[in-house]
């Protein structure tokens, strides 16, 4: 049997001449991304903007959505975004936060209860009042910047100083591409998208630390390597691997997107992306910065202290 | 080189098969699980028997998740009212009239007393209504919840402290949460859970509840009940409080309680034998009975305003001194009303309001039918998946799946164990994981190629396959284990859900996809002696 090879062996491709393209791209798109972030945002979801939100399902044929918009505007709850999904009558409604504090909040569920229940079945109804809102927006950053923070400490104790640069380097790449998916597909940003972002960190980091691995492995085996042959040949000899791990995540995260639901849908999608991006920036924006960075300085600079570099 | 003593091949299987036989009660439904137990013979000890499961988490179950938070301006109202209450009565036994009455801060009371020699008698009085803050590790720390200070004028403020006030907010949420509970447990709802969460919150987690609409209304009231005297014209010493009829008028009523809530100790809905009308019957204590049998003796002809929540619902007249310590409360209430009012009366009144900060429903449609998108989700990933690893590497593929199937298992079993919670993000951890826990194998897999492609003999490049990749997995999977650490301490419910997943998942895949497969393949390559990587 022939067995299948997505990337050929001994390749040897110049991966680092290719920063003339990747380099740009990516400051144009971190760039685009600020400015889209600053100008269209993100679509806040109630976890973070606080507000109510319901899942509606038709009892019987199709949802209204028109009459549904027209009676939940008549509600006086300010501007509700109604929206439909799927084709077998399913319906989102989204109220923004209502003034007078945290009791305020219930009123708009039990109208709407009151007025859809004969037709409608309520999926999913979830209410977030102010105070819980500010606390989860405060938990979500804390969050990131913890994570950002953990894995500076990790790559310091791991890696020399300069890997480490050009490692952290790629995961702010990655986070900031990833926001920016966030704010081109005005997918809700909740405390799921936080969660998709951590582990996208975790990837991004993953993809970068087996590079680097291997990266640190031949700089002990060829001591006089130029550093950009040194990278190119890095990710030459875990290109099958990059590839193969880049597909099987790819392929889980697509059954998730396909079938796993609406709920998950979103997540997925970010994910996958979330794996597009890292694997490019493991291969073409954290290896290629380490051309800038310089790796055999601080190799050198630690040499007469003493450090064990066991050669081959 | 690759030799496994029979000894170890057994203690890594049977940590395997028990593993997996962790999972095995989370397969099956509660009767199943009830039923199976029964059926072994008795001389199986119970310990041996798996019985702990995976518990499913609201969204995949449905219900509700509501979050309640102490209204603490509410509780400092309270609190303050206490103190002037307390304040009156030292004042009176003091016989200390201040100048201007009994003025009432946001937290607290202010008196002025110009006079310093009753002053000098009023304050150690004063002092006796402070309590010092107990810690229960530290001991007392010294400081006291109010804080007296006097002005050379005779200005006597006494305030809640902060430290008296948040001794005050985890004293009204633990008291809550009980009063809580036995509300919900009055109704007979079905498993619910009550938790506290940081200083002042209640998180209330009732499965299968649809609409949370009537157990917010039934937690969202104090029910403080208070038998008092409506005032008697020119009366001073009197509380406005609205009627429950007649459109929110104010009545005066005297500020003196002659019996509340806490004097019960028996209240059912009922109906009046003469109006037909819902009312609620109760029974008071032995010194509620008394206290009410004294003034309503002493009161004939006045009229009693029973007041519930700080309005009065009904003000009927003491025809007649009520001495056997039962009564009833009518109010034009509906007979919901009075099912309500009499479980909150048994289950006795609420320190402070509870204000619902979060709240959460799912119903049993959408739980169900993500439940269903999830299974299929994860069987084509682990299709899709298998398939392609053994496309790529033939046998080895076939023993990286046999580690991946495990690896779910595994996550199962533990979960199983640890009673975790699955909720819908996990589900997606679990697909999520089934993509990336074969990369340990791939990691390996490449170095063994490129080990024997080097010229190392199969055997040789097999282990330093192993072991040069192991550093590496060890790193790849520590990198994602901080993302998934941080997340599960930040997240709630379904979030953490996702965290737990893909922290055992990181657990597992490295005893499967190192141990397992390295065993695997040992086996494989003594029994068939090959003179080539199959891949």
């Amino acid at each position: 049997m022939r067995l299948l090879r997505i990337w050929p062996e001994n390749s040897h491709f110049d991966f680092m001449s290719l920063r003339r393209f990747s380099f740009p791209l990516s400051a144009f798109l971190s760039l685009l991304t600020v400015v889209l972030l600053m100008t269209i945002g993100l679509n806040f979801g109630i976890d973070f903007k606080g507000g109510t939100l319901m899942e509606l399902q038709a009892k019987s044929g199709h949802a209204d959505v028109a009459k549904i918009r027209k009676a939940a505007d008549s509600f006086g709850f300010g501007e509700v975004e109604v929206q439909e999904f799927g084709t077998a009558g399913g319906v989102s409604l989204r109220f923004p936060i209502q003034q007078g504090g945290e009791s305020a909040q219930s009123a708009v569920v039990q109208k709407a209860r009151d007025t859809f229940s004969d037709e409608y079945e309520f999926r999913r109804v979830e209410t977030v009042g102010p105070r819980v809102s500010g606390e989860l927006v405060q938990s979500g950053t804390i969050g990131i910047i913890l994570a950002v923070i953990a894995v500076l400490f990790y790559l310091w104790f791991r890696f020399e100083r300069e890997l480490a640069l050009g490692a952290i380097f790629g995961t702010l790449h990655d986070i900031v591409l990833t926001i920016g998916f966030f704010v081109i597909t005005q997918h809700e940003f909740n405390m799921t998208s936080i969660a998709a972002i951590l582990t996208i960190v975790g990837y991004s980091l993953n993809e970068t630390v087996v590079v680097f691995d291997r990266t640190r492995e031949l700089m002990r085996r060829y001591k006089t390597m130029p550093t950009k042959e040194l990278l190119n040949l890095s990710i030459n000899t875990t290109m099958s691997r990059t590839v193969m791990t880049a597909a099987t995540t790819a392929l889980s995260l697509l059954a998730l997107v396909i079938f796993g639901g609406r709920a998950i849908e979103s997540f997925a999608q970010v994910m996958l992306s979330g794996v597009a991006i890292c694997t490019y920036s493991a291969i073409f924006i954290s290896s290629p910065m380490l051309i800038y960075i310089g790796l055999r300085s601080s190799e050198t600079a630690k040499a007469p202290e003493g450090k064990v570099a066991p050669a081959e | 080189m690759l030799r496994y003593s029979r000894s170890k091949i057994i203690a890594t299987m049977a940590v395997i098969v028990i593993g997996l036989l962790l999972a095995v009660p989370s397969m099956m439904s509660r009767e199943q699980r009830l039923a199976f137990q029964n059926s072994l013979p008795s001389w199986v000890p119970s310990w041996l028997v798996p019985s702990r499961a995976i518990v499913l988490g609201l969204d995949l179950q449905g219900g509700s998740h509501v979050l309640l938070e102490v209204d603490v301006p509410d509780l400092l109202r309270t609190q303050t009212t206490q103190l002037r209450d307390d304040v009156r009565r030292v004042l009176r036994e003091a016989r200390v009239s201040p100048q201007g009455g009994i003025q009432l801060l946001p937290r607290g009371v202010q008196i002025r007393v110009p006079d310093a020699a009753e002053r000098e008698k009023l304050m150690p009085k004063l002092r006796e209504l402070t309590q010092p803050i107990g810690n229960a590790v530290l001991g007392q720390s010294g400081s006291r919840d109010i804080e007296i200070t006097t002005t050379p004028e005779g200005l006597i403020t006494m305030a809640y402290t902060d430290a008296g006030v948040n001794e005050k907010v985890r004293r009204a949420t633990e008291q809550a949460i009980e009063v809580v509970r036995r509300r919900i447990d009055i109704q007979g709802t079905t498993e619910p859970s009550i938790q506290r969460q940081g200083a002042d919150r209640i998180l209330v987690q009732v499965p299968g509840l649809q609409d949370p609409q009537r157990l917010k209304e039934l937690l969202g009231k104090t029910a403080k009940l208070e038998f008092r005297l409506l005032a008697q014209p020119g009366a001073t010493d009197v509380d406005m409080l609205a009627m429950k009829e007649a459109g929110g008028q104010k009545v005066p009523v005297e500020r003196r309680v002659i019996a509340e809530g806490g004097d019960l100790i028996d209240a059912q809905p009922s109906f009046d034998s003469r109006s037909n009308e819902p009312i609620v019957n109760f029974r008071f204590n032995i010194r509620g009975a008394q206290r009410f049998g004294q003034a309503t003796t002493e009161n004939l002809e006045r009229s009693l305003a029973i007041v519930l929540d700080n309005e009065v619902v009904s003000a009927p007249t003491i025809k007649s001194p009520i001495t056997g310590g039962q009564g009833m409360i009518s109010g034009r209430f509906t007979v919901q009303q009075v099912n309500d009012l009499a479980v909150l009366l048994r289950a006795g009144a609420l320190p402070a309001k509870l204000t619902v900060v979060e709240e959460r429903t799912v119903g049993p449609g959408l739980g169900q039918d993500s439940i269903q998108a999830g299974k299929m989700a994860t069987y084509v990933a682990t299709v899709l998946v298998v398939a392609f690893m053994f496309m790529t590497y033939g046998l080895f593929g076939l023993f990286a799946n046999i580690a991946l199937l495990v690896h779910v298992g595994l996550i199962f079993g533990l979960m199983s164990l640890l009673e975790a919670t699955l909720t819908l993000p996990g589900i997606a951890g679990i697909v999520l994981t089934i993509g990336t826990a074969v990369d340990s194998n791939v990691l390996i897999y490449e170095r063994i190629r490129e080990e024997v492609h080097a010229g190392r003999s199969i055997v040789s490049g097999i282990q330093a396959g192993f072991e040069r990749a192991f550093a590496t997995i060890i790193d790849s999977n520590s990198t994602m284990a901080i993302a998934a650490v941080i997340l599960f301490f930040l997240g709630s419910g379904p979030v953490r859900g996702f965290a737990v997943v893909f922290i055992l998942g990181i657990l597992t895949t490295v005893i499967t996809a190192v141990t397992l497969t390295r065993m695997m393949i040992a086996l494989w390559y003594h029994w068939a002696r090959p003179k080539a990587l199959p891949f």
